[in-house]
């Protein structure tokens, strides 16, 4: 078999210190959105726009949240480029999705009643 | 002098045959694919979710809905047991990514106990997972079925369908993520059995190992958007 030894050739990149800072990195950023619904968003920081700004930032570290995890975790930061295309371009899927049925539910919230 | 003319000479560019273009081993190529699958699964569920969300004047709130510690606090503490339980996998990503690191350098003892620390964590949070769906029963929630007082969820005008709705969709979409954490553990159960046999050990490579990692942490991928949209947003 052509891949038997590939393992012990590769993984070099993702040391062990570098496995507990991407860990330490998904803490503190965890940690944040904890101290936004808390504290930062009952008190009244984001002022009059408090639940767009709270949900974009909430958005925002998960997504980062999510990049962390799949290129680190799971290593796909050091497979090749192909695969890693391979693998992300469906998303576009996910994204066209995501836009169709919010637009989808807000056409319902003005045009239907409850 | 040209004997081999250009057409005759062998190709070695990753896609002309005989190795893994992307250097990778078949069954891992195949994991990545069925989590992509797996991807859409939940994105199906979660997209819904937002639908329903944005079709409703009002919604549930999230830290008026879960705000108990279960054997400690009934009230007042949202977001404290979802953190709990948010750490807990956290920590059970970072012990596997380290077993599978201890497998790159072919550590058996380490793989087995990392694997250890990781089903414990599987299991805790399975426990907690357990917890807060019970109180939710308590309170009077269940697929089809809402308390009949819904003031304390709602911070203005109470509505049944947005309660109907998150309830559903909540017991749907936290229990097709409580299944996965529950055969990851499974998995996890079966590969570590394999590890202590030394399976791996005889074939050269803790592949296996990786394979499952791939699996738990698309689990904690999942659990993180989960968190997001069903206790902060």
């Amino acid at each position: 078999m052509s891949v038997n030894n590939h393992s012990s050739e590769e993984h070099e990149e993702l040391s062990v210190g570098k496995i507990w800072k991407v860990f330490f990195i998904l803490l503190v950023l965890t940690v944040i959105e904890f101290i936004i619904a808390l504290w930062v968003k009952p008190a009244g920081y984001f002022g009059n726009h408090a639940l767009l700004i709270g949900n974009t930032i909430y958005i925002t570290l998960t997504l980062i949240k999510a990049y962390y995890i799949v290129a680190y975790f799971m290593h796909l930061k050091y497979e090749k480029f192909g695969f890693q295309l391979a693998l992300t371009v469906s998303f576009i899927f996910i994204i066209y999705f995501i836009v169709l049925m919010l637009i989808e539910g807000e056409f319902l919230n003005l045009h239907m009643v409850g | 002098m040209d004997s081999i003319t250009q057409l005759d000479k062998v190709k070695s560019t990753p896609w002309s045959g005989g190795r893994s273009p992307w250097s990778l081993e078949y069954g891992k190529i195949m994991m990545w694919f069925f989590l992509i699958s797996d991807a859409f699964t939940f994105s199906s569920l979660l997209v819904y979710y937002g639908a329903q969300r944005f079709s409703k004047d009002t919604w549930p709130y999230p830290d008026h809905v879960f705000q108990s510690i279960p054997g400690i606090a009934d009230s007042g503490y949202p977001l404290v047991f979802v953190g709990i339980m948010t750490f807990i996998l956290i920590m059970s990503s970072l012990t596997m990514v380290l077993a599978v690191n201890a497998g790159h350098r072919g550590k058996k003892k380490e793989v087995i106990w990392w694997m250890v620390a990781t089903i414990i964590g599987g299991f805790v949070f399975l426990g907690c997972q357990a917890l807060e769906w019970s109180h939710l029963f308590h309170q009077g929630f269940n697929w089809g079925q809402i308390p009949a007082d819904l003031n304390a969820f709602f911070l203005g005008e109470p509505s049944t369908i947005a309660a109907q709705q998150f309830a559903n969709l909540f017991f749907t979409i936290t229990g097709f993520h409580g299944f996965h954490v529950f055969t990851g553990v499974v998995i996890n159960i079966i590969v570590l059995i394999m590890v202590i046999n030394g399976t791996f050990e005889r074939r050269g490579h803790y592949l296996m190992v990786e394979k499952v990692g791939l699996y738990w942490h698309f689990v904690d991928l999942v659990w993180v958007f989960v968190f997001t949209f069903f206790y902060l947003v």
